[in-house]
This record gives structure tokens, sequence and C-alpha cells, in this order.
């Protein structure tokens, strides 16, 4: 009985100071952050939808770490040190990323040896710039103005505004599928592109929140033709 | 010791007498649990056997045995059952949405190669026999890879048995995805090659005939017609190799192969196909019982092709969404609701579209004697599709309301279904919501105020789960024949024959006001084949095809005037399945006492949108697919 004890001793012993050290992986500790620049202006997305792809070769099968970039256009990856590669597909964003001659995207070269901020420079087809949002309390509305500065001119690339549309929420997320109230102007209707002015009725939007808030989230927002997520003005608090 | 060596001789001759003449018969006895492929392939039955088990492994976008999940989905209907809130609650699909098992069909897919390798290397079959099976070989494989090319665009087309010769390299075997227009090329070249060796048999609706063959082909060149035509306007969607895009060009050669497959079957060739018409009169109660009829009569003059059930296989859809209060398994119902965004499709009998009328135009409710007087004046296959309020099955009136309105506007209602309450305080209790619904989160009863009734089986016992249903699924039906006539004649240009093929389908379900030529759209066939096709597993493959999925669902939330605004329009846009909810008045001494009223009504589950992006358009190939064959391209915006 005795004995037994003493082996058990020995061994729990044994296990304990050898486990630790040899088994685990420390968790992945170094930060990737990064955000989307055109000549350093931000380039302002809808949350979750554009998406982009880290690789790590010569661990065997090929698979992509995924992630997707916040509504200012930042992204933030914890990762281990290492050889990495990054792309964005393509069909991915309101703008255009470096492709390879036989059209595939280009990839980033990033050796992360501690964390790591990186610019991802791309052109966007469109920028939403000088935007201004006023509120109107005898009809709870909000106009804004801005412009659409179109940034691809190239005819063979260049690609129209299929609509304009502005976006009110209640909380910091403002995009198409996050709105208590919006409003859309057909591409066709601009008259002036350097001065864009769209009016959003929020109606009873705003008296039904619950619980009740002076303020609302807004963004303007433009959907370009044959291009799926649309380019946004940054966000803007507007209180009543 | 003489005895001793008596015995030991008398044992040595036994020993050796025996022995000698055993050996060889001991170790070669024939095995008794399983067949070589030389012995299968000798005898129609055991062939006929192995081809049971390839015809049950055909997939099915949705299916009676698949899951009611499967006929869900795309603000077509509400899942009312707790479990499936994320239906509706979901913002979008995953890119890898709609994928079936990749290895799976693989395998499947070398079975089918398999089978066709042996059955044409068999000597013992008559050729008759041989010839049948290999036909039917072909046909399971080519409408195999249809259902591939449907998620995926071009996979890799394998039509040999690949095998591996264990030298360590497997490159020989990494084969790259075809052309989409490729497959679909494949698909009407087999229907065509086979049609002929296959029976014209209108009566073989369970095996392929020729009817099946010629129904796939005309489908199939449909599909590639409008990838063609439509792709062009989402260039997004494609890729430079072709897996995933057919150029422009190409259209109207594929939907001229399609016209003239349709016609083959249409006059007759594969055998004496038809609509299922009405016995009993042309009364709207006839139209629609004859509408539900065509998914229950298994010989029905209609259905070309189905998966068959039988006593002992059967499924359990009826089981999964019979009404509530007469189920026959008590809490197990109700789970599928066809939402208001699908039942306002179906037109009046003047073919025109039209909401339910609820309100006036000043906003006032319009008040009906009869809960039914609301759906009245319209297209049957509303009531063949849809169980409506105050509509039967299995000789029972559903009891669909949601409570009483009193004269202020002020609603009473119970979160029970059936609950006794007072209408006023003091007053008698009574029944204040409807055994059948709806309550908002209330599972297993409606919560659109509708029920499903397309292929909901009124057999007796259909809806316990130990008996089952055994209902088929139909995958090709002369209905949908007529509907893809009569879109590639329009896509001809040929208007005339559209009109003509379209109004034959319109006029079984009661719209007997023929379409002229001259209304004849690109929304008309849409509608169509989204009203007459509802829940038959085609309105989510048209919607891409015709590239009109990511408008229809755009993830901006639907709201009241969406829905009743642009009906019949193509790009109407329906993200959130709606309900139509009746309610009883209580309005004691006014002339609309005890009348019923309807109300519009978002479910509150429903807190999602249906967004459909430019990825959900090809389904994600696999990481690990594409980490094993690096030939293979991933699909357009993933």
């Amino acid at each position: 009985m005795k004995h037994l004890f003493r082996y058990g001793f020995i061994l729990t012993l044994l296990i304990t100071v050898f486990s630790c050290k040899k088994d685990n992986y420390s968790a992945p500790g170094t930060f990737l952050t990064g955000a989307l620049l055109y000549n350093g202006d931000s380039i302002y997305v809808e949350r979750n939808q554009v998406t982009y792809q880290i690789y790590q070769y010569g661990f065997g099968s090929v698979g992509p770490i995924g992630g997707s970039f916040a509504q200012d256009g930042t992204f933030s990856q914890v990762l281990f040190n290492g050889d990495y590669k990054f792309i964005i597909s393509n069909g991915q964003g309101p703008f255009l990323w470096k492709q390879t001659s036989s059209g595939a995207p280009d990839s980033l070269a990033i050796s992360l040896k501690g964390n790591q901020n990186i610019d991802l420079q791309v052109t966007p087809y469109y920028i939403v710039r000088n935007a201004q949002f006023t509120y109107t309390g005898s009809d709870t509305s909000i106009t804004a103005t801005f412009k659409a500065d179109k940034i691809i001119t190239d005819p063979a690339m260049a690609k129209d505004i299929e609509r304009v549309s502005i976006y009110v929420n209640k909380t910091q997320f403002v995009s198409g599928g996050d709105n208590v109230a919006l409003n859309n102007m057909p591409g066709g209707a601009i008259t002036d592109p350097n001065s864009i002015t769209l009016k959003v009725n929020m109606g009873g939007a705003v008296r039904s929140f619950v619980p009740s808030q002076n303020y609302v989230f807004v963004r303007v927002g433009i959907k370009i033709v044959g291009v799926e997520d649309m380019i946004f003005s940054p966000l803007k608090m507007v209180t009543f | 010791m003489k005895k001793i060596l008596s015995i030991i001789t008398l044992a040595i001759f036994l020993v050796t007498g025996w022995s000698c003449k055993k050996d060889s018969d001991f170790l070669e006895v024939q095995p008794n649990t399983f067949l070589t492929s030389d012995q299968v392939f000798s005898d129609p039955k055991l062939v006929l056997s192995v081809l049971a088990d390839l015809y049950n492994r055909q997939v099915d976008f949705s299916s009676l045995n698949n899951g009611w999940a499967s006929f869900a989905d795309f603000s077509e209907s509400f899942p009312s059952e707790s479990g499936s809130s994320g239906i509706v609650q979901r913002t979008g699909w995953g890119y890898g949405s709609w994928g079936v098992d990749w290895s799976g069909s693989y395998n499947y897919i070398r079975d089918m190669n398999l089978f066709l390798q042996r059955d044409s290397a068999a000597t013992k079959l008559s050729d008759a026999d041989k010839k049948r099976f290999y036909a039917e070989g072909r046909f399971l494989r080519a409408n195999f890879y249809f259902e591939l090319t449907k998620r995926y665009g071009g996979v890799p087309l394998i039509l040999q048995p690949l095998n591996y010769d264990y030298s360590g390299d497997t490159k020989y075997l990494q084969l790259p995805r075809a052309k989409e227009s490729d497959m679909y090329d494949f698909i009407i070249s087999e229907a065509e090659a086979i049609k002929n060796d296959l029976p014209a048999d209108f009566n073989e609706k369970s095996r392929a005939s020729k009817g099946a063959a010629l129904a796939m082909e005309a489908r199939a060149a449909l599909y590639a017609g409008s990838i063609a035509k439509y792709g062009a306007t989402t260039p997004a969607v494609s890729l430079p190799g072709g897996e995933v895009g057919i150029s422009a060009g190409k259209a109207a050669g594929y939907y001229t192969i399609a016209l003239r497959a349709a016609q083959e079957i249409i006059n007759g060739n594969a055998g004496p196909y038809k609509l299922l018409t009405a016995a009993g009169g042309a009364s709207a109660a006839a139209l629609s019982d004859n509408f539900a009829n065509v998914f229950l009569l298994k010989s029905s003059p209609e259905s070309i092709f189905y998966k068959d059930f039988a006593t002992g296989v059967t499924h359990g859809f009826t089981t999964n969404d019979q009404p509530y209060s007469f189920s026959d398994e008590g809490g197990d119902a109700g789970r599928l609701d066809p939402s208001l965004n699908l039942a306002e499709q179906y037109e009046k009998l003047d073919n025109t579209f039209a909401p339910f009328a609820t309100t006036n135009n000043n906003g006032t409710p319009i008040y009906y004697d009869n809960v039914q007087d609301i759906f009245a004046g319209r297209d049957a296959r509303l009531a063949g599709t849809i169980l409506l309020p105050g509509g039967t099955f299995k000789g029972q009136t559903v009891d669909i309301w949601a409570g009483y309105v009193l004269l202020d506007g002020s609603i009473v209602t119970s979160d029970e279904a059936g609950h006794l309450k007072s209408i006023i305080p003091g007053g008698p209790a009574v029944q204040v919501v409807g055994k059948d619904g709806p309550v908002n989160g209330l599972e297993f009863r409606t919560q659109t105020g509708f029920y499903i009734r397309k292929y909901l089986d009124p057999t007796v016992g259909s809806g316990r789960r130990g008996q089952g249903s055994t209902t088929a699924f139909i995958r090709y039906r002369f209905g949908e024949v007529l509907l893809n006539a009569a879109e590639a004649s329009f896509e001809l240009g040929d208007n005339a024959t559209a009109a003509m093929y379209l109004n034959m389908v319109r006029a079984r379900a009661g719209l007997t006001t023929p379409l002229t030529a001259g209304e004849i759209t690109f929304d008309r066939i849409v509608h169509e084949r989204r009203v007459e096709l509802a829940f038959e597993g085609h309105y989510f493959y048209d919607m891409k095809r015709w590239r009109l999925a990511h408008i229809v669902w755009d993830g901006t939330p639907t709201t009241l005037s969406d829905l009743k605004t642009n009906i019949g329009s193509a790009k109407q846009h329906s993200t959130q399945p709606w309900g139509l909810w009746p309610y009883k008045t209580y309005f004691p001494g006014n002339p609309n006492d005890n009348k019923w009223l309807f109300k519009e009504t978002l479910p509150s589950l429903v807190t999602g949108v249906n967004r459909f992006l430019f990825g959900n358009y090809y389904t994600f190939i696999g990481d690990d697919v594409r980490a094993a064959n690096p030939q293979i391209v991933k699909q357009p915006n993933q």
C-alpha cells in the first residue's frame, strides 16, 4: 500500500513536471492589424462584408485564414510569428486590389516578427468626400450633402453609380443591412456628383427607440454598378 | 500392444481417408455474404438491385425525405419550429450553403462509372436488358452532374472509374474543373444518346424513361441558355477559364435545344403525357383539389420521373407539416408555413396582380363575412398549394385566426392557441385564438396564417411518425416541361408559342382568359414558374440562373409597401417572410360585428434578412478539396 502511494506520488510529480512544458504551444499572440487606404484616405465599407484571406505555407494542406474588414476599413488578426501572404479575393470590396497578369489577386508578403500594422493600398471606384449631415427637427429628417469623387476614370475600368443611399441606425453599425431608416437616389438622378443632396425622413423610427435616445448614427454610401460592396462616408453621430 | 497398434492404424486410416478428399473443397467454399461483379452482371434482377441503389443516391435540392427545412427559406415560407428560427434570423448565406458532400458525390460517380463499365462488359445479359441498364446508368450520371453543375458550375467531368496505382504520385488523378458550358453540353448529349434506349413508356415513372431523358435535356438546355443570356448582366460572376459563366453568344443555341426537347415530349413522342385536369367540373374548389392531386396521384399523366416511396420506405412530410389541431401525432405539425410574399403572387382571374385587399384606400379595414372571402376569385393554384384559413384537409377545417378586434382597435388574443379568455372584463370565457394559430413564436402552429397543402397526404394515418406518407416526390413533370417550352420560345422571340404553352398551364388553374402574345414578358415567365412550381425545388435555381437572386434578396428589410407593390415583377424584392393574420371582429351592435378583417404581419421571430452575395451564386468548393487537388480553381467572388 505504501509502495502504491509512493509510485503514485512519483508518477503525478513526473506528469505535472513534464506535461506543461512540452505538450502545448502557446496561443498565437502577434497582432497583425491594418487598414484599407487610398492615398491616405480611409476606405469605409460595410462591416463583415468585405473579406480578406491570409495564407501560411509549409504546413501541408493549403487553406486560408479568413476575416473581414470593419466599417472603417480596418482589420485585426492574431497570428503566430511567421511568413504569410495576404490577399483580397476578386470581387470583394468597392475597390480594385492589385492583380497578377493572369487575373488572380496578387499577394502581399508579410513577414511577421512581432505586432505589425500594414497599410493596404487599394484603388476605389469612388470616394465619398465632405459628407455633411444636418438634422431638421420639424420633420425629423437628416439631410446629407457630399461629393462622389470618381477615382477610377479609365473608361475601360470605370463604373457608374447605380444609386446613392443614406442610412440611419440607432447603433454604430450603419449599412443596408443595419438601419432603421434609409433613402435611395438612383444614379441617373444625380445632377452634380460634386454636390449630392440626399434626405432621409426618419419619421416614427426615432420615436420608437427603446430605450429612447437623442442621437442616431448616419452614413451615406455609393452603390456602384456591377460591384457588390458599397463605399461609405465616415460614420457621423447626429444629435437632436 | 497389438491392440494399440490396431487402434493407431485405424486412426491413421480414418484421418487420411477423410482428410484427402475434403481439402480443396474446404478451401474453396463459395462466399455466401457477397456476390462478385461477374455473378451480379449475369442476372437482370441482381443488376436491377444495384441500379436501385444508384437511383436511391440521387440528390434533390428539396425532397420529401430530406427534411422539411429543405423546402423552407428564401422567404417563400416561415419555419414554425423553434430550433429552425435561424432560417429567418440570419442575414445571408455562407458561401458553402447548398453544397453536397464532395467526396461522397465522387464516390457515387465512381460507382456509376463502374456500373457502366461492368454492364457493358457483361456477357450473360440479354442485349435488351444490357442496353436499358446502360442507358439508365448514363441517365443517372448525367442527372447527377446536372445537380452538381447547378450548385458548383463546372466540376471535374469524370466518365471512367479512376484507379490509384500506388506509385505515390496522384497528379494524374487531379483533374481540373470542366467549363460550365461543357457540363451542360455533356448532359444534353447524354440525353440525346440514351433517349431511344430508354422505354418510351408513359407508366414508367420511378425509373428513367424517354420522357425523363428529354425533360432533363430541356431543363438543362434552358438553364444553360439563361446563364448565357442573363450571366451577361453580372460579369463579376464568371471565371476566366469558363468554369463559371457561359458566353452570351451560346444562348440562342441552348434555347433552341430546350424547345426542341420539350416539344418532343409535348408532341407525344415519349408517351401520352398531359396535364392532370379536374374531373369534377370547373368549380374553384375542384380545380384546387385537382392541382393538389398532381402531387398525390402516382398514376397522374403529368408526372414523368419521380422519387417514389412505398410502405416501409416512407417520408415524414405530412407528419412535419400537417395542421396542428388535427395532427395525427400530437405536437408534430405545422412547420412549413408559406408566406404572404408567395400567396399574393397568385393572380386574380382577370390575369391581374393585386395584394389581398385588407384595407380601403383611406386605411380603414375591409370586413369580410367569411374568412375565405378575401381569397376568392384567385388562381386555383393558391388554394391548391397553400392551405388557407378556413380551408379543409382530411375533411376538417383549419382554425386559423389571431384574435378578436374590438371597436377601439385593441386586440384580445392569447399566447396559447385555443385558449379560453373573456373578451370584455367579466364576460364569458371564449376561445380567442384559432387552434391552428397564429401566435408569434408558438411553434408547430402556423405563424403566417397559412399551412402548406402541396404534398400533404390525406391518406388516413399519413401524419403518424411510424406510418408516414408514401407520396412521391416529382422531379420532372409535364407542367414544368410546358413552362420550359414557353420560356425557350419567349427567349427565341416567338411570343405566340410561348403564350400557347403558358395558357395551357394557366387554363388548368382556372385562368381561362388566355394571355395574348403581346402580354408575354420576362416577368410573366418568372411569375408563372414561381407560382406553378412553388416548393418543388425550382425557385432558388431559377433565381440563380436568371441572375435575379442578388436583386430579389438584396439584404434590405421588406416593408409593407414593398410587399404590396410590384407584385408580379421579377425584381420585387422578398427578403423577409410576411404573414396574413385573420381577426374576428367583436363590435356588439355594429353592422360589422362578427366579421373578419386581416392584417399583414411580419412574424416577430423574423429579425434577419435574405442577402444573396455574388459569391453565393456558385457554392464554395471546400479548402480540403482544393488542397488535395490544386487544379480546382476557386469560385468567383469568394
